[in-house]
């Protein structure tokens, strides 16, 4: 994580990122702002979204959607806006449709094709050898014998 | 001249490695006893010349000798100390060099404490990690070499990142990597038992306390850096899905993997394949957060094309040892027979999932980091040019893309895709943590739990009533949280046994100290996986305009600027506000966070004014002056945030406490003592 901080700091200046001006009085509209913002990536900055990043573009965007926000947009309507201007490379959730549809498929598959892998593997182990369970009466005199204090 | 010196022994125990890669592999192949033992010295110099460097390197930064072109470059003379020395693997070259050391000491504890192994395999163990550091010289004396010479010395340096003057910091990359390192002990043992073409349960017992150690630091360096990173970036986040922390992140996962199907492999001698598997993998990841990271192929690819000699520098290591180590394997491994039969219902059948999901997870995490990159290069555009001549690129003509794409993957995507992984993960570690070995019962593992079940659900459900209004995030943390930890307890009493009380009480204090390893551990699993969920749900956050002499509530809490001062340090100057903290109307203490220019770096910091405390952290940030008076002001109420770094803390100390078990330490090669009896007084 030091190369972290390396990268970091070149684009990081760390003061902060929403300033008091930009706030809206509306405290549930502002609320949806806040929201909003952490899952938009700042156009310029590494990894960072327009609601941690100190980049001026990061401030219009805050400021672009808080007015989409005032003016009655849904959620949704306000992202797509911003979308339709500077592109889905400001989503930091990638839509799942599209190429992106393989990302998103990426860790099911592989917890498919793992998890099948290792039951096959793991029944064909447990049927190939392996004494027969205990019958019942086993079990219960080694329950008994158990249960002496040693 | 003693950094000619310094530079000399570099090359020289390049040499010596060179020498110890080839003469025991061959030693080993013909059975020459001489030729083995080649080994043992040659491993031993190698660290002493890399000591030697090392320390030429850290003499340079310490008198401040700025004819160095890293000196220079990363140094100032009005630094404090600390962060001269800190300056040395500050930076890149510098960082490599202590990667080698490192390897280097890795190699010579093998050589030293290995007296009990047999003796081809040590051979041949010694050789792959001398393999493994001939790259990396090859790599620092090619491509990063710390110990260039300026032909003109400035008379001052240009300083350390400022962000880097921290403690915390100071020693985040040595602990990192001990730990990406010490996966190349469990990747040489890999290799070399593939030559072998033998596993067995003495070679589970060697490679468990080198993994389980180097997963321990990997948890102290990750946690470190996070902790640096709440304190330091000025808004109490702790993890950010960034590729480099990803980096180190994946090994991490990998790591954990290994060191429970090591314990399969030793004490069941089953799943022998996937363990040589995992351990490749392991190394390979942490060769490839390398690759990440020193290429700057993350940053842009197009910076990458540009200067991509350290990154096709490295990519070519891990060519070779990741791709060789599986083309070893897929030729080998079949000799790999499993002796331990296990049933579907078993502590190995839990392990296997255990390492499903942690697989699974890593899995995740490294598509997630790799697919901007992908996604780039696949889009970039319909030509791709390979070597010479221009080809069509192929994923257009599939309809895959129309026209150049770039995508983000950010935190959003991680939380949602690598989440349920961990919450699966906690979910069965209790029950399968107490499943008996070989042949288990659902049922039997089951029903001690139940309790402990009761209990995550009962405080959960408080949690809930009362949080009024908040996401359920929170309450499903306590859920999970106190089962972790309630299963961990309810696992170590199991371990004593039946009988009374009393008995069972004496027992538990004679408990192996793996037992006590392990409890720990995965208590302090249960308790980070709490205590984010707690931060992320509960955190209070005001953010305002602050005149001198005002007051505001944050939560329980509230906060009054009393002034803004300058203030001087060595080599910088600040900002610095004085803020009384209230809870419930009583005075609390005094906060003093700080805005800080370094003048050399020409760079702003902040410094966040902490109250630390059990149960919440106040975090305050000074901002910007506003140019109609007054002072932006953020401040945070960050419930159970020491306990994110207090559980990684005692997973790091769980993993200490199962390596200081007997049974490790003999077959990590300690003396042998008589078996521990009953003192006779």
């Amino acid at each position: 994580m030091k190369w972290l901080v390396l990268i970091l700091s070149l684009l990081v200046t760390p003061t902060f990122a929403v300033q008091p001006d930009e706030m809206l009085n509306d405290p549930a509209l502002e609320a949806r702002a806040r929201s909003l913002s952490e899952g938009l990536r700042c156009p310029v900055c590494r990894n960072e979204s327009i609601d941690e990043s100190n980049a001026d573009i990061s401030r219009d965007l805050r400021l672009l959607l808080r007015e989409r926000l005032v003016t009655g947009d849904t959620d949704e309507e306000a992202v797509q806006y911003l979308v339709d201007r500077y592109g889905t490379y400001i989503l930091l959730k990638p839509r799942v449709e599209g190429a992106n549809l393989l990302l998103w498929i990426a860790a099911p598959l592989m917890l498919i094709i793992a998890g099948g892998v290792a039951f096959v593997s793991v029944r064909s182990r447990a049927t190939a050898g392996g004494a027969d369970p205990l019958s019942a009466e086993e079990q219960a005199r080694i329950d008994e014998i158990m249960q002496r204090d040693p | 001249m003693i950094v000619e010196l310094g530079h000399f022994a570099l090359i020289l125990a390049a040499l010596v490695g060179v020498v110890q890669m080839i003469v025991p592999l061959w030693g080993a192949h013909k059975g020459w006893r001489g030729w083995m033992a080649m080994a043992h010295p040659a491993a031993t110099t190698q660290f002493a010349l890399m000591a030697f460097s090392f320390l030429a390197l850290t003499y340079a930064f310490v008198v401040s000798d700025f004819s160095v072109r890293l000196v220079f470059a990363n140094s100032h003379s009005a630094k404090p100390m600390l962060y001269k020395i800190s300056g040395v693997w500050g930076n890149h070259e510098g960082s490599m060099l202590l990667w080698l050391l490192i390897l280097t000491l890795f190699g010579a504890c093998a050589a030293w404490f290995g007296g009990n192994l047999p003796r081809s395999l040590q051979a041949r163990v010694l050789a792959v990690q001398a393999a493994v550091s001939v790259a990396f010289y090859a790599f620092i004396l090619f491509t990063s070499n710390p110990f260039e010479r300026l032909e003109f010395p400035p008379f001052d340096g240009r300083d350390l990142n400022p962000l880097l003057q921290d403690p915390g910091l100071a020693f985040h990359p040595p602990f990192l990597y001990l730990g990406y390192v010490g996966l190349s002990m469990a990747f040489s043992f890999a290799i070399a038992a593939l030559l072998e073409g033998r596993v067995d349960a003495a070679w589970g017992r060697w490679v468990r306390p080198w993994t389980l150690a180097a997963w321990v630091f990997l948890t102290i360096g990750i946690a470190l850096g996070s902790w640096w990173a709440y304190y330091e970036l000025g808004w109490g986040g702790f993890w950010f899905w960034d590729p480099v922390e990803n980096a180190s992140f994946m090994p991490w996962l990998l790591a954990a993997a290994l060191l429970h199907s090591a314990i399969v492999v030793e004490k069941r001698e089953s799943l022998k394949a996937w363990t040589i598997l995992l351990a490749i993998l392991a190394f390979g990841f942490s060769l490839l957060g390398t690759f990440i990271v020193r290429s700057g192929v993350l940053t842009s690819v197009h910076a990458f094309a540009n200067d991509p000699e350290r990154g096709v520098f490295i990519l070519a290591i891990l060519g070779v040892f990741v791709g060789g180590g599986l083309l070893l394997f897929a030729w080998r491994a079949t000799a790999m027979e499993a002796k331990g039969v296990f049933g579907m219902v078993s502590r190995e059948t839990a392990l296997v999932t255990n390492n499903v999901l942690l697989a699974v997870s890593c899995f995740v995490v490294f598509v997630g980091t790799i697919w901007p990159l992908v996604v780039e290069l696949a889009s970039a555009r319909s030509m791709w040019q390979v070597g010479g001549s221009l080809i069509e690129n192929p994923f257009y003509t599939m309809g895959l893309f129309s026209k150049p794409e770039q995508v983000s993957v950010g935190p959003p995507f991680f939380n949602a895709a690598f989440t349920p992984f961990f919450v699966a993960l906690a979910v069965i570690l209790p029950v399968g943590a107490v499943l008996a070995w070989k042949r288990g019962s659902l049922r039997r593992a089951a029903a001690p739990m139940l309790p402990v079940a009761g209990l995550a659900i009962a405080l959960g459900a408080l949690a809930f009533a009362l949080q009024t209004g908040r996401s359920a995030m929170g309450p499903v943390g306590v859920v999970l949280g106190v089962w972790v930890v309630g299963g961990a307890a309810m696992d170590l009493w199991l371990r004593t046994g039946r009988g009374a009380m009393g008995n069972r009480l004496s027992r538990l204090r004679r408990l192996p100290r793996a037992d006590w390893g392990k409890f720990t551990a995965h208590a302090g699993l249960g308790i980070t996986i709490f205590a984010i969920a707690a931060l992320m749900a509960w955190e209070d956050e005001d953010i305002r305009v602050a005149q001198v002499g005002d007051r505001w509530d944050v939560g329980i809490h509230s906060i009054q600027l009393n002034s803004v001062d300058n203030v001087d340090g060595p080599n910088y100057f600040a900002e610095r506000a004085d803020m009384t903290v209230f809870r419930n109307g009583r005075e609390v203490g005094h906060l003093y966070p700080e805005k800080r220019t370094y003048p050399v770096a020409g760079m702003p910091t902040t410094e966040a004014g902490i109250r630390n405390g059990v149960l919440r952290d106040v975090y305050v940030v000074l901002g910007d002056a506003q140019s109609a008076g007054g002072w932006a002001v953020r401040s945070y109420i960050k419930p159970f945030a020491n306990w994110i770094w207090g559980g990684a803390i005692l997973m790091a100390l769980g993993g200490f406490i199962s390596l200081s078990d007997r049974r490790l330490r003999v077959a990590a090669g300690a003396a042998r003592r008589k078996p521990e009896g009953v003192p006779a007084e």
